[in-house]
């Protein structure tokens, strides 16, 4: 079934091309938009459902032998975040169809949203460096196009410094690719990883840092993160969502397959510099959203803490280590989304996302309050909610290889996690209104179809809690295909190691 | 709008236009296709309106620029997805050959659909920022000259 591979990639992009031919229809392209993540998302879990037993699915595009041609790769990984991904990208698109003004749509929002995700699916099931390169331009210019659609002060503000940056990261990688392929005449993945040993430490310590700065931009990485909390609080909350909830994730994808895969076969040992920079990652984050008086801001910074706790996983370099960054991973997508969206339609009701100015929330929406509180308890990593688990395998897996400072680390950021959430909903919820609030007024501001994403996202975050054995279960299979890359490169190039 | 500049693009435009499509089927083995085919179709037409106006340019084009874009991609796509119906790898090259009266035996594939489709997707993107940009252009200048206007009275 090879077509599987290719389906959840050309579904958004048709879409997109159907939105093209309608481009004066506005409802049409809305509904479209929503038929289409529909249909991705079914794809999405027929994919995920022929490999989660172990079964690596390959196809080389054009039918050119593996590597020569294109070859799109699906593992349990990667096909766990592609099902993440139309997962998401339904949430959001429900979330906008009710959220996104007409002046928006009527620039072509929905099917730059649909390329966003068509972007972020291709490099998940991309095996090719350079193909990587190019997904990343997808994404990187839809999602320029969505910081800035609408073109208010802040956004351009915010959008200059993500493109600004994001630029310089992408001619890294590719300058990084170019070296690579200088030296080993080849950029398929699976053929990189037979070749790459051949090469001296003295070549590969440095390219294996060039990807690292690369994809740490992409993933918010420690001294790189600026960009992130200067440009995510910028565009409507469901822009921002789909931002928070996928593509910092990808730079994290990236690392994992680059430094598992790739580099796993030189004598290059980044493992202690990675766990470095997630601790340096969770503090910065965690500290930071402690400082932040804006909601959105607050969030920016709990994206980068938690991308620290992911790529500790990485850093720790065991099957369960591995896994624990999967499951984390799982959680981190779903639980970031779900609180952009819920802090969306809080900006919507309080008209700002000020917490000095936010409030009373408690009185006129107590089921929102309640809401939150799941995800926001999922970040932290309280007990019967899936992040949790996540965090348990993490920590579990440094114990058993004596890391404790960064083990210690990943618990304080779940305590500052825990504090910056109190705090969020203390000054939106529990505090008095700053202002007399008009209730009848705000219960229509809300909008029902807003609320459909939030609990379907919420009840995910408590299924992934409750069947927390079977979703391990699955991160060890995926971690277990990374972490013995011949099965993958079996599948790419049919030859054994 | 000079007059020169009219005579000249009511000649230019059709060779531009005819060596757009002439690139465009010799990509297949040499030096083209339709990337720059578009391009240069796209600079045939952006020729138009800077010799005559934007309002005239997108009357000869007939379709909006952003019909081009989709139908080409849809092209581009359904080319590469024939393959996949027949169970092959996505974007695998399929070949039939046609048999057409005067012209004889003809070798049509896959390919050259997809290349048909990047060539529309080409124009499509370029016209809608050629247009765009132009109409603003426009839009200022004209607003400015208002402005120059409204001052003089006084």
């Amino acid at each position: 079934m090879n077509t599987l591979l290719i389906l959840p990639l050309i579904t958004p992009l048709m879409v997109a091309a159907v939105s093209f031919l309608v481009w004066r229809r506005k409802a049409w392209q809305k509904w479209l938009s929503v038929g289409g993540a529909c249909m991705s998302f079914v794809w999405a879990c027929a994919l995920f459902e022929s490999v989660r037993d172990g079964e690596i699915l390959t196809m080389q595009a054009g039918g050119w032998a593996a590597p020569f041609g294109i070859s799109l790769v699906a593992d349990t990984f990667a096909a766990v975040m592609v099902l993440l991904t139309a997962t998401m990208g339904l949430a959001v698109t429900i979330y906008a169809v009710r959220s996104i003004d007409e002046r928006r749509a009527a620039f072509g929002f929905y099917p730059i949203l649909q390329i966003l995700l068509m972007g972020v699916t291709g490099a998940f099931l991309t095996g090719d460096l350079f193909n990587l390169y190019v997904w990343f331009e997808v994404m990187l210019m839809s999602s320029f196009v969505l910081l800035a659609l609408g073109g208010e002060r802040a956004q351009i503000e915010g959008g200059i410094k993500y493109v600004t940056i994001n630029l310089l990261s992408s001619a890294i990688f590719l300058a990084a690719i170019g070296f690579l392929y200088s030296v080993t005449g080849t950029l398929n993945m699976a053929d990189l990883a037979l070749k790459i040993g051949a090469l001296p430490a003295s070549l590969t310590a440095p390219l294996s840092v060039l990807f690292l700065v690369a994809f740490g931009v992409k993933a918010g990485l420690f001294p790189l993160f600026f960009w992130l909390p200067a440009s995510y609080h910028t565009p409507p909350a469901v822009v921002s969502a789909v931002f928070a909830g996928l593509l910092t994730k990808v730079g994290v994808y990236a690392l994992i397959r680059t430094f598992t895969l790739i580099f796993a076969f030189t004598d290059v040992d980044v493992d202690n510099l990675l766990l470095t920079l997630a601790g340096l990652t969770m503090v910065t984050g965690g500290l930071g959203a402690l400082a932040q008086t804006d909601a959105r801001r607050v969030l920016s910074f709990l994206i980068i803490a938690h991308i620290g706790v992911a790529v500790m996983g990485l850093g720790l370099n065991s099957t369960r280590a591995l896994a624990g960054t999967i499951f984390y991973l799982i959680e981190d997508v779903i639980v970031l989304t779900n609180l952009f969206l819920i802090v969306g339609i809080m900006g919507r009701v309080c008209g700002t996302f000020e917490l000095a100015r936010m409030g009373g929330m408690y009185r006129t929406h107590p089921m929102l309050g309640a809401l939150f509180l799941v995800p926001a308890w999922s970040l932290s990593g309280v007990p019967p909610f899936s992040g949790f688990f996540a965090k348990l395998a993490l920590v579990q897996a440094g114990l058993e290889v004596e890391a404790y400072t960064v083990v210690a680390l990943s618990l304080v950021v779940g305590i500052l996690t825990l504090v910056a959430m109190m705090r969020l909903w203390a000054e939106a919820f529990w505090k008095p209104s700053p202002y007399v609030v008009d209730a009848a007024q705000d219960k229509m501001q809300t909008g029902k179809m807003l609320l459909v994403p939030v609990c379907a996202l919420s009840l995910m975050s408590i299924g992934l809690g409750i069947g927390a054995e079977a979703v391990f279960g699955v991160a060890l299979t995926a971690a277990g295909q990374i972490d013995n890359a011949n099965g993958y490169i079996e599948a790419v190039l049919g030859v054994r190691r | 709008m000079s007059l020169i500049l009219r005579t000249a693009t009511r000649y230019l435009m059709p060779l531009l236009l005819l060596f757009s499509v002439f690139l465009l089927f010799r990509g297949h083995n040499k030096p083209g296709g339709g990337f720059i085919a578009g391009l240069v179709a796209a600079a045939a037409f952006s020729l138009f309106a800077i010799a005559n106006d934007v309002r005239a340019a997108r009357a000869l084009v007939r379709v909006e620029p952003q019909t081009l874009l989709g139908a080409g991609l849809l092209l581009a796509l359904m080319s590469g997805l024939l393959a996949s119906f027949g169970g092959g790898d996505f974007l695998t090259g399929v070949w039939g050959d046609v048999h057409l009266p005067l012209v004889g035996e003809l070798a049509l594939g896959t390919p050259l659909f997809f290349d048909i489709g990047v060539y529309f997707v080409v124009i499509g993107v370029a016209l809608m920022d050629v247009f765009t940009l132009a109409e603003e252009t426009v839009a200022e200048e004209t607003e400015l000259l208002n402005a120059d206007k409204k001052e003089r009275r006084r």
